[in-house]
């Protein structure tokens, strides 16, 4: 320990250094409040990625009601895998490429894409396909390897995690874009919305140890809230989830949702993978802890059918 | 040709060699690795002549390549293709720079029990089955060890640095190398071999080429018959002994005019300084008579020192590692954990294989992207000090990568194809259910099957909502995804490694029954 201790100092000495030259990172553009929604959550199906994100976020007022001038955008999409496209483990790349597309257009100053991997980080990046849809947007992409990338927050909302090490371009960003791909899961049914967050911390062992719908639930509470949740729902990995073992674990759904609103946005992906929210106890723990909603019939739905 | 270009051109020559294999070694992000520079180990001479007795193939013939060249111009292997040798000249470089007063050498006599007690040694244990003294002399593999294990960590530290650096100044294309802790019994032994290296060179020049080096030792038995050779030229030679002074295998003696040419590394040094243009490398036709050298008891209490400090620092390692190591596998807790065998990569066949061909030089560890291959201890038993094992505690391998059994210069882990890999059983998983989550907290996990790329570890019902992890070994590969991701302590589950690797069964594929209506309307 005292060796890792020393190397740390190191690297935070260097770290002043290097910060010192910079311009300073604790800036935040939080930007002027933003005009009321139009709808609490859209669901639009049967069309090519692009086309169905362009329709989706027009009906929600356009990118321009999430991003504002000049911001800085974080989006995080789930790369957790190191496997092709096709095999629906992570977010579909052409939709990525899309929302990063929108947000520049919509004035963001740069575009951050990073996910803490589960199998190798580069090679994740590279086989999903999303690094290089990243680039061709105009979109950077950001490592989130090492646990130095990932800063302590206090979570005073959480019941079981109190605390959690959060990437720093999750807290350094103005707008947080989160970007699941609907997937089933071998420990909490499904993996969405709130699920995709463990993806912004670093040590998901705790999560495990310690009720991990509970955890989830608990991050969600956390001030550092998505702006927009884009479901990916284009492919999805009926089972075998979360890596999936071949195509065959793979339908072809084209579908898309968009909320602000996580468990709204977790609760309708629930339905559209055919179960109830209720068999997915993160949702419900979330929804009673006062997170967002999952009853559908509250909220003001808009659905496309292309 | 100019003796003087004679020396520039084995300078160039020796910093390529160098730089190319050191670079190999350098493969810092897990990128596609370029096949191209490895065939540059087809001409070290160790690799090469195991890969030709583990694989038989006409590639692998660099070592009859090297003697053939040993048995024209001498030990030029030891000046320009070993990139220890190189190491040792890059030592001798920074002593001259660092200290004021220039290093005079010395004609020394050869002590035959000295020069040819470690070859010796390692004829002994290859003759027993075991590659233990190969591994600890062979020049490549300590050279190889030197770099994986100090120099490496060294540049990981300032890339990781620089990185930090630059992404508080929202730079991110530097991305940091994942820090696993140096292997202590590695770094030691590259350490030690640091220490002996620079010890040696600033005393005594390429000592350790003409004693423990086996390649160097059975070189020279070829070199006493090369065509080419330096003699000096006794019509214009007057004892000056200018070209002595600069010979850093110390085999010239001027008092004698004699060259023992088979301790000679063929650095070309001696041909200029000479006044009178004695020192010639010319066909041995024109050679005067070598005389055998004499017993000389200086040398023999300066080896006996040299391999009392080796002896030491061996020790040494031992006692750091053994300690990290323990902790490691055997955790104190409900159930500990006790692997009865280690995993070996993907492609040595079988552990008994893998020990018997494997000279330990780190090049796997190094290219290994997740760093799941780490050097060992005695984990494989004496004969097996430094291969490398999966360690599951560090990371799991890569469902889609072979890297290591492309890099293997000596056919320990052989080629295996993507396809091949995916079946290719390591070794088996079990689960520990006194130790899960599901178990002793009743919350759900499921970390295991998460990761499992074949879903060999499924999620079964078990008590009310919940569901428990259960093993199908027919599909296992024994990548250790599961037992990494587990996140008690100890573990859960855990794999146990195949003595002889087998081939699994492909996982069942059951296309999910598709008859989507996009038109239908949405189900809330």
């Amino acid at each position: 320990m005292k060796r890792r201790e020393f190397i740390r100092k190191g690297i935070g000495a260097a770290a002043f250094a290097g910060a010192s030259l910079s311009v300073p990172f604790s800036k935040r553009l939080w930007g002027t409040p933003l005009p009321p929604l139009t709808y609490d959550l859209i669901a639009i199906k049967g069309g090519e990625a692009e086309l169905m994100f362009d329709q989706a976020i027009e009906a929600m007022g356009g990118m321009k009601a999430f991003v504002q001038k000049g911001q800085k955008v974080v989006v995080k999409p789930n790369i957790g895998w190191d496997v092709a496209p096709e095999r629906a483990g992570n977010t579909n790349p052409r939709l990525v490429k899309r929302v990063i597309q929108h947000c520049l257009e919509a004035g963001a100053k740069e575009v951050y894409v990073f996910d803490n991997t589960c199998d190798k980080w580069d090679r994740c990046y590279a086989t999903s396909g999303i690094q290089q849809a990243a680039k061709d947007a105009g979109g950077k992409i950001a490592p989130g390897n090492t646990e130095n990338y990932y800063q302590t927050v206090e979570i005073p909302g959480g019941k079981n995690l109190k605390t959690a090490k959060v990437h720093e371009l999750i807290l350094d960003s103005d707008v947080f874009i989160n970007m699941p791909v609907l997937k089933s899961h071998s420990s909490t049914k499904l993996t969405i919305a709130m699920k995709n967050l463990m993806g912004v911390v670093w040590d998901r062992g705790y999560w495990h140890r310690n009720d991990l719908n509970q955890c989830i639930a608990d991050y969600a509470t956390y001030v550092k809230k998505p702006t927009l949740n884009i479901v990916d729902a284009y492919r999805v990995m009926m089972k075998n989830g979360p890596r999936g073992v071949s195509e065959a674990d793979v339908s072809l759904l084209k579908s898309l949702i968009i909320s602000a609103d996580m468990v709204a946005a977790d609760a309708a992906a629930t339905k559209l993978f055919g179960i109830e929210p209720d068999d997915v106890p993160y949702i419900g723990i979330a929804d009673s802890m006062g997170i967002g909603t999952m009853s559908l019939d509250k909220l003001n739905v808009h659905r496309i059918i292309l | 040709m100019h003796k003087g270009r004679l020396k520039k051109l084995r300078v160039f020559l020796s910093l390529f060699f160098f730089a190319v294999v050191g670079i190999l070694f350098f493969e810092l992000f897990g990128k596609v690795f370029n096949i191209a520079p490895l065939y540059i180990l087809r001409l070290q001479f160790v690799p090469s002549l195991v890969q030709f007795i583990s694989t038989f193939s006409l590639v692998s013939l660099g070592f009859v390549f090297i003697i053939l060249l040993t048995l024209l111009f001498g030990r030029i292997y030891c000046s320009t293709l070993c990139p220890l040798g190189t190491l040792q000249d890059l030592f001798a470089f920074l002593s001259r720079k660092l200290s004021p007063r220039k290093k005079v050498f010395r004609f020394q006599r050869p002590v035959i029990w000295i020069q040819y007690g470690p070859f010796a040694l390692v004829i002994l244990s290859l003759l027993t089955g075991s590659i233990l003294i190969v591994n600890l002399l062979d020049p490549y593999s300590a050279f190889g060890k030197i770099v994986t294990n100090f120099f490496r960590p060294l540049t990981v530290v300032a890339n990781n640095l620089l990185s930090v650096a630059l992404s508080k100044a929202d730079i991110y294309w530097l991305p940091r190398i994942k820090w696993i802790a140096v292997n202590k019994a590695a770094l030691a032994f590259a350490l030690g071999w640091i220490i002996l290296l620079v010890s040696l060179v600033v005393k005594r020049g390429r000592l350790y080429c003409n004693t423990l080096c086996p390649v160097g030792t059975l070189l020279g038995f070829f070199a006493r018959y090369s065509l080419f050779r330096i003699r000096l030229d006794k019509t214009k030679c007057n004892y000056c002994g200018k070209c002595s002074a600069v010979c850093k295998a110390e085999c010239i003696s001027p008092f004698d005019q004699s060259v023992d040419f088979s301790r000679c590394v063929g650095c070309m040094n001696c041909l200029s300084p000479c006044p009178d243009n004695g020192v010639k490398f010319q066909p041995f036709w024109k050679k005067d008579e070598v005389e055998i050298a004499a017993y000389d008891p200086g040398k023999r209490k300066f080896l006996i020192e040299t391999g009392v400090l080796l002896a030491a620092s061996l020790d040494t390692t031992g006692f750091v590692f053994s300690n990290g190591e323990k902790k490691k596998e055997v955790i104190k807790a409900t159930v500990p954990i006790v692997r009865k065998h280690p995993v070996t990569p993907p492609g040595a066949k079988s552990q008994a294989r893998f020990n018997s061909l494997c000279t330990a030089c780190h090049l796997c560890v190094s290219a290994c992207p997740t760093q799941v291959l780490q050097p060992t201890y005695f984990i494989y038993g004496l004969t097996g000090f430094l291969q490398p094992r999966m360690d599951y505690i560090t990371n799991f391998c890569n469902f889609e990568c072979t890297l290591c059994s492309e890099v293997c210069p000596t056919g320990a882990i052989l080629p295996v194809s993507k396809d091949e890999k995916k079946l290719l059983q390591l070794g088996k998983s079990y689960f520990v259910k006194e130790n899960c989550v599901v178990y002793t907290k009743e919350t759900v996990c499921g970390a295991c099957s998460e990761h499992c790329p074949t879903k060999a570890v499924k999620m079964v019902p078990y008590k009310e909502k919940l569901t428990i992890p259960e093993v199908n070994n027919n599909i296992c590969v024994g990548c250790g995804a599961c037992e990494y991701a587990c996140p008690t302590d100890p573990k859960s589950i855990y794999v146990e490694g195949n003595q002889l690797h087998l081939v699994a069964e492909k996982p069942k594929e059951l296309k999910i029954e598709e008859k989507i209506d996009y038109k239908e309307e949405f189900p809330f």
